[in-house]
């Protein structure tokens, strides 16, 4: 293994791949920041370039593109609410209210620093255990994979703003029922699609997420015209805010990066999860972690809500890697086409790439320490003029965020139809904004609503219809009794007349 | 005329490719070059292709069309090639383009594979095959029963064995629907049994990569996916081939027995073809499916077909048509025994 760590390092310090990564970085970043442009197509349009190039350099290259792009969609999650791509959805829970409040650069920076964390962990567990880690990879079960999603959904609190938990409850089970529109997989059943060919495919996540946070956002902007001046000023007084990020605050948010680092590698490293679930699961156990008094900044532009959801995305891109190399697995759209280019180069991923092709496996590891440091040093100085993007008049942004909005959403489908949804489903998120109802619920039900039903089927195919699943392999029962606990620690909480206490005063407070 | 033709081309591909930018410009740039070529150099035997895609950028579609139309233009077959994605109703919404347009699609030719007849049959959309020109089938994918390398199936035999005892027993993954490909092979293999397909327990993965997670984890029994899936990951060692569906041995995995030598009648190739619009004459369909079964020829065709794993399965216009038929009947008649059809 040291042999081949060496050959990794030589490789990946070799002018070319030096230059692969910063190009890789570059691009990701920069496709990354823009409105519903992910890492899929960043990588997509790389392809017909690494094709000229030595497989090592080609996949650093693609590498860099991927973590560079899920850097970069925090950018304009935090600063417009139009998350760059899907894993950072939830970057915008707390980063936009940061910048709202005049807090922007800090955000920016805070979101750098988290995602460099969340990289190099899972970076430096890469290096130590890849080969032994393919074996996670696989011991994860569709019984496991649907406690997991339970354990999820139990977060809703944690996306409940303003103590509302009924309100956020219903907004979960509407995303978990519009989950259920399209081809049912284990039936071959189409649901809800009022036999609409267009529906058939169900609805996409970035869709939803598009219409509900960009769009709805820009409309609001435009419907609450009046208040805007007012706001103008609030918000250009203090416009970036500074970057400076105290050391008290790297006390508070340190811990948060460690833990949610940890487990979005862990959740990365699962082929059934992904990057975006890793940012939903890290929201959830931080929120469910912090002090009754923390609880409630949770959606009001809470560090540890930036923090941990943005530390937890990087590190699953990371760690999905380790299916990609060690199984040939591809556990995501884009690994899935990294997969198609490795082979193209004739590498075959898998426990033989070990052996087989080394230089490869190694470099493109090390080349992640390489990267999340120039990913720093190429976004740290340009945050400040990013962040100059809010100080752009609402009259030139709006059109432009609709603009790249909804090309975004169009370019992954080459669909009209996507459109008109994306209308329909920011006419009825305003509608539901203006009575107060969450948004982030939402999405946090529909997106584990899809993965939770298929995997409940698929377990009780497996189990030929008998509940037993659920207790008979210890990770299930494990993480089932997690999701019970999450949700009993309220009830369990009311016999103690401390806590108690505390967390009535606090809401009392909150209504003054 | 030509030349409007050319910049009207070159702009559609403008709209649909915004995505890829970059390869769109190298493109647009190699193209400009290779047209000031092809003048004064060699004829090519068509002067354009409108690929016409049914689905995203990154899909199977896609990388067909647009593997085929790279080998037709880099070995100088074809003069200009322009792309076209438009998803929608798994592939539904570019077949009523097609026959919508028709009149302006002359040199269009739209790629699609089995599920075509899959989604005809079962009322996805109203069309068939039969409202396009069927040009030629090029590719073909075979279906493959694939096991873990520890499994203790070792022979086709074995698995219909277990069946026998109790079907509940053995669950066959697959990275599609239930009713996709991925089930409808293990099912007509059990059907070729003399058993029933309806008590086959099919385990439905959203990806090929996931099914295939979901074998190694020890879920399933068996998964049912493509021969060239199946091949990349037997390479990797994790995994091993049972029976394929093939008429007879493939030379790419010449130690892997077809069912049909084990005594088991199912055939199944999973084509991938072209089809042009309604009203294309036969000479021009012809003169299409030819282009198409010269570029077989070329290094550049071995280029990509290499890179992409793919078999080569050459069956032009008429005979494309009659495989088609046989295919819907096959097809037709095992989704009518698993109630998918009425």
């Amino acid at each position: 293994m040291l042999d081949g760590i060496m050959t990794g390092i030589s490789t990946a310090v070799l002018p070319i791949n030096l230059f692969m990564v910063f190009i890789g970085c570059f691009v990701g970043t920069f496709i990354g920041m823009l409105p519903g442009l992910g890492p899929v197509s960043a990588i997509a349009l790389m392809i017909p370039i690494t094709y000229g190039l030595d497989p090592a350099s080609g996949i650093i290259l693609m590498a860099g593109v991927y973590y560079g792009a899920i850097f970069g969609g925090s950018t304009s999650s935090i600063l417009i609410n139009a998350p760059g791509c899907s894993s950072t959805v939830v970057t915008a829970f707390d980063g936009y209210p940061m910048a709202q409040k005049g807090q922007a650069g800090k955000a920016l920076a805070l979101a750098a620093y988290a995602s460099f964390t969340g990289g190099t962990i899972s970076a430096i567990f890469l290096l130590v255990a890849a080969p032994m880690l393919a074996s996670v990879s696989l011991s994860f079960q569709s019984a496991d994979y649907f406690a997991l999603m339970v354990l999820g959904l139990t977060a809703v609190a944690a996306f409940s703003g303003k103590g509302q938990v009924l309100k956020a409850m219903l907004m979960t089970v509407l995303g978990l029922m519009i989950s259920t529109i399209g081809t049912d997989r284990s039936s071959g059943v189409e649901r809800f699609t009022f036999g609409n060919i267009d529906l058939m495919d169900g609805i996409s996540f970035l869709l939803l997420a598009m219409a509900t946070f960009a769009l709805a956002e820009v409309v609001m902007a435009v419907l609450k015209r009046d208040h805007l001046k007012e706001e103008e000023n609030q918000t250009d007084t203090s416009a970036i805010g500074s970057m400076k990020v105290t050391a008290e605050e790297v006390k508070e948010v340190a811990p948060t990066a460690l833990r949610s680092s940890v487990l979005g590698f862990i959740v990365g490293v699962l082929p059934g999860a992904g990057a975006t679930i890793a940012a939903f699961l890290a929201y959830g156990m931080e929120r469910n972690l912090a002090s009754a008094k923390e609880k409630l900044k949770f959606g009001t532009g809470s560090l540890r809500g930036l923090v941990a959801p943005e530390s937890a995305n990087n590190a699953a891109s990371s760690g999905s890697f380790v299916p990609l190399l060690t199984l040939g697995i591809p556990g995501s759209g884009t690994t899935a086409i990294m997969l198609g280019a490795l082979i193209a180069y004739g590498i075959q991923p898998g426990p033989r790439m070990l052996v087989d092709n080394p230089d490869v496996f190694w470099s493109v590891i090390i080349s992640m320490y390489i990267g999340n440091i120039v990913l720093l040093i190429l976004n740290l100085p340009l945050i400040p003029y990013i962040s100059k993007l809010l100080m752009v008049p609402r009259t030139v942004l709006v059109p432009m965020i609709l603009f790249f909005a909804i090309t975004g959403v169009y370019l992954v489908s080459f669909n009209t139809f996507d459109i008109y949804m994306m209308v329909f489903f920011c006419m009825a998120a305003i509608g539901l904004r203006m009575l107060n109802f969450p948004m982030a619920p939402l999405l946090l039900g529909f997106v584990l609503g899809g993965l939770m039903e298929d995997n409940l089927r698929r377990a009780l195919i497996i189990s030929d219809g008998s509940l037993s699943f659920l207790w008979e392999r210890p990770i299930t029962a494990v993480i089932m009794t997690l999701a019970l606990m999450v949700l009993l620690a309220p009830v369990l909480r009311n016999f103690f007349p401390k806590s108690r206490s505390k967390s009535t005063s606090v809401t009392s407070a909150e209504a003054n | 005329m030509k030349l409007f033709q050319q910049a009207k081309s070159q702009q559609t591909r403008a709209v649909s490719r915004t995505r890829r930018a970059f390869m769109q410009l190298t493109l647009a740039v190699s193209c400009a070059g290779l047209l000031g070529g092809a003048f004064s150099a060699h004829a090519a035997q068509v002067d354009s292709i409108h690929f016409l895609i049914p689905g995203g950028a990154g899909g199977g579609w896609d990388g067909t069309a647009r593997g085929t139309g790279e080998a037709l233009k880099k070995s100088g077959l074809v003069e200009t090639i322009s792309f076209e994605n438009l998803s929608g109703g798994g592939g539904g919404k570019a077949i009523a383009h097609l026959i919508e347009t028709a009149g302006q699609q002359k040199n269009t030719l739209m790629v699609n594979s089995t599920p075509i007849i899959i989604r005809s049959l079962t009322g996805v959309f109203p069309q068939s095959f039969r409202d396009l020109v069927p040009v030629a089938a090029t590719v073909a994918d075979y279906g493959a029963l694939v096991v873990r390398k520890d499994s203790p199936y070792h022979h086709w035999s074995e698995v219909v064995r277990d069946f026998k005892k109790n079907p509940a027993k053995v669950k066959f993954a697959g990275g599609s629907t239930r009713g996709s490909l991925d089930h409808l092979i293990p099912a007509a293999a059990i059907k070729e049994e003399g058993l029933d397909p309806r008590t086959l327990r099919y385990v439905a993965y959203d990806a090929g990569g996931k099914a295939m997670a979901g074998l190694l984890s020890g879920e399933t029994a068996l998964l049912s996916t493509g021969l060239g899936e199946a091949l990349e990951m037997s390479k990797a060692g994790q995994i091993r081939i049972l029976a394929i569906t093939a008429e007879e041995r493939v030379s790419d995995a010449p130690d892997v027995p077809t069912l049909k030598e084990m005594g088991n009648n199912t055939v199944f190739a999973n084509w991938r073809g072209f089809f042009a619009a309604p009203g294309t004459s036969s000479e021009e369909a012809e003169k299409y499916a030819k282009v198409l079964g010269d570029m077989y020829k070329t290094d550049a065709w071995e280029t990509v077909r290499s890179r992409n794993g793919w078999v080569n399965l050459y069956k032009p216009t008429t005979e494309f048509s009659q495989f088609l038929e046989r295919q819907e009947k096959q097809v037709g008649n095992l989704m009518r025994e698993l109630g998918f059809l009425k």
